[in-house]
């Protein structure tokens, strides 16, 4: 990678032009809460120097997990206050090490050790690292950073990547970000760590829409909400007033696409976060289910019910006549674009019972592709284009990755119902939803492709229907 | 069972309101209307007032509610029945509209669940128009698993919640 000089525009609320001529009618507002507040703008600032240094290639994810790296605080030049911490840059340095601490435990190839465990590092040790300190800790990587406030108030954050036991720099990066967005600076320098040593894509700068869950199974209150990829900044969109399902986020992450029943019925919403405002899909008065984004944001797809019979319509985001994709018998419904946007895969009961189809984007060419037994429902390609996560339902519901012709079908998961994958940005993690046995009490679960590595994701109160954002822009 | 015996069993006025089919549970769902308290006056002179949910839960002795199998949404000899018993209240009654609301069990994704729901809504409806309702008296609305009214994750529950509740649009 050559060192480039990248400006981030960032993420909600740039929203200069928020949806003309779509008026919300007051009463779509009942169930929102206040909007979102604005996001900053994260700056590059300092480029990776790459030599392609690396020491070792590791094929078999199995031997990463011996991969020990060092996270110690990371230093500032002067200790002065920042909105971003109560505890000025100092206390900040350490929570930004402590963030990307968790985005590398969590992962699953690294034994990383944090802050708390580390000596703190002086600030000119950033770029002359103490080697002794950390060889002594075999520690054999070492992320370091630093802290600045700038006189603007905006903090810059660099972050570096070293190979203890060859004592040479891998690789860096610098960011300039205001006080609110100090963690994407964090996950930034996480996924600069974890794309120089995996050689994978960066996936941990992005964020999570959910629907959060209270209340008892008969009564549950189902709310629209929004988190960062590791459950912070974690803000609810509607109140609970109407029930809410099944958010997408937008590629720019400008707009959400879910369901609600806040006019009484079951009706797809574009919910703008910068406005606070919603309107329609579509304007229709039969039920419209499972919406859908195209990779480029331009499509939206949805599943409507005429006189019982669902089928996959397609609409332009910006308004318009929708067009019809699919006209079996039956339940046709969802649809996921592959990456390049040419085809869609989605599931149909028009063989009997669930299974999952692709299809041509513009509804041609439909034909099976799950035959491996069981039923095959809520299909995702993979942001990669290799892959096809699904639930499976075969006894138990389970997440399941298959190929794009329905071959090499690999179960991933063992509750008792898994449902409703997700993909992370890079295409090597899922993330689902785990629902329990009689309490009905739903919860948020990752995991990577070798089903070896399952965890929880941490939200404030149940959580089912996430939906995984693209690296933020 | 025919009509008649339908008409029969109304025109008894039981209070009984289970043990009449054989699948669907002992229990009744509880929505819309809470007070389904029997009042065991046959013809309810004084009973519930005409256009509430109360009055046509009275009047079809709790056959607002009709049953399906894993994944069906085909109308029974059971479920025949009962709509039969709404169909004849709601051509007593022309000026009623009614809303059939469609469940599933929740042992399904959520959103096939509320096309499922949905395509169990219509069959209803269909089938009263059948008997001659006039469709645009009757909607239909799909809660998918959202709605249970058994809460265990067991077979006697999920029946129990695989179901068309009939309500009065009051």
């Amino acid at each position: 990678m050559k060192p480039i000089l990248l400006l981030f525009t960032a993420t909600l609320a740039l929203a200069t032009a928020p949806l003309a001529a779509q008026e919300t009618p007051k009463p779509f507002d009942r169930d929102l809460s206040a909007p979102a507040p604005e996001g900053g703008t994260v700056e590059t600032v300092e480029a990776a120097q790459d030599d392609g240094g690396l020491s070792f290639t590791v094929t078999d994810e199995s031997e990463w997990q011996d991969l020990g790296i060092a996270i110690p605080g990371f230093a500032t030049d002067r200790d002065v206050p920042t909105q971003a911490s109560s505890g000025g840059t100092a206390a900040l340095g350490k929570s930004l090490a402590q963030v990307v601490y968790n985005d590398l435990k969590f992962n699953g190839l690294f034994k990383p050790v944090g802050p708390n465990a580390l000596p703190q590092p002086s600030y000119p040790e950033i770029t002359a690292p103490s080697w002794p300190t950390w060889s002594n800790r075999s520690a054999e990587m070492l992320v370091e950073g630093y802290v600045r406030a700038r006189g603007d108030g905006k903090l810059i954050v660099g972050c570096y990547l070293y190979d203890v036991q060859l004592q040479k720099e891998l690789t860096r990066g610098g960011w300039v970000v205001p006080p609110a967005d100090w963690r994407r600076a964090a996950h930034k320098c996480s996924d600069l760590v974890y794309s120089r040593l995996s050689g994978e894509s960066p996936f941990f700068d992005s964020r999570i829409a959910y629907i959060a869950e209270t209340g008892p199974k008969d009564h549950r209150v189902k709310r629209l909400a929004i988190m960062d990829s590791d459950g912070a900044n974690h803000r609810f969109i509607t109140n609970g007033r109407a029930t809410a399902l099944t958010p997408r986020y937008s590629p720019d992450y400008r707009q959400l696409l879910y369901l609600s029943y806040v006019d009484g019925n079951p009706r797809l919403y574009v919910y703008d976060i910068g406005t606070g405002r919603q309107h329609l899909v579509t304007q229709s008065s039969n039920p419209t289910f499972a919406p859908r984004w195209s990779p480029d944001g331009k499509w939206i797809l949805y599943s409507m019910a005429i006189g019982g019979n669902t089928d996959i319509y397609r609409v332009s985001a910006q308004g318009g006549p929708s067009v019809r994709l699919t006209n079996a018998p039956g339940i046709d419904i969802g649809g996921s674009y592959s990456p390049d946007g040419t085809k869609i895969v989605f599931e149909s009961d028009r063989s009997g019972n669930q299974q999952c189809y692709v299809m041509n984007a513009d509804g041609s060419n439909q034909r099976r592709i799950s035959f491996s037994g069981g039923r095959c429902a809520t299909p995702e390609w993979s942001p990669r284009g290799d892959l096809i996560a699904f639930t499976r339902i075969a006894g138990n519901f389970n997440v399941a990755v298959m190929n794009t012709q329905g071959g090499g079908v690999r179960t991933l998961t063992s509750g008792w119902q898994d449902e409703a994958p997700t993909w992370s940005p890079n295409g090597r993690v899922i993330q689902f939803f785990r629902t329990e046995r009689n309490s009905g009490r739903s919860s948020l679960w990752q995991v990577d492709l070798t089903g070896r590595n399952e965890r929880r994701l941490p939200t404030p109160v149940d959580a089912s229907d996430p939906a995984w954002g693209p690296i933020l822009p | 069972m025919d009509r008649r015996i339908v008409i029969a069993t109304l025109m008894a006025g039981t209070a009984l309101l289970a043990a009449c089919k054989k699948e669907p549970p002992a229990s009744l769902p509880p929505e819309p209307e809470p007070n389904v308290t029997a009042t065991p006056t046959p013809t309810a002179p004084t009973g519930p007032v005409l256009g509430t949910q109360a009055h046509f839960e009275e009047a079809v002795n709790g056959k607002n509610v009709i049953y399906f199998d894993t994944d069906r949404y085909n109308i029974d000899s059971a479920s025949a029945a009962a709509l039969q018993t709404q169909a004849q209240y709601l051509m007593r009654y022309p000026n009623i509209n009614v809303r059939v609301e469609g469940n599933t069990d929740e042992r399904g994704t959520r959103e096939y669940n509320l096309a499922l729901g949905e395509r169990r809504a219509n069959a209803a409806k269909n089938y009263l128009v059948s008997l001659g309702v006039a469709a645009n008296r009757i909607t239909t609305i799909s809660y998918g698993k959202e709605r249970p009214v058994a809460l265990g994750s067991n077979e006697s529950a999920w029946a129990q919640n695989r179901r068309d509740v009939t309500v009065v649009v009051e």
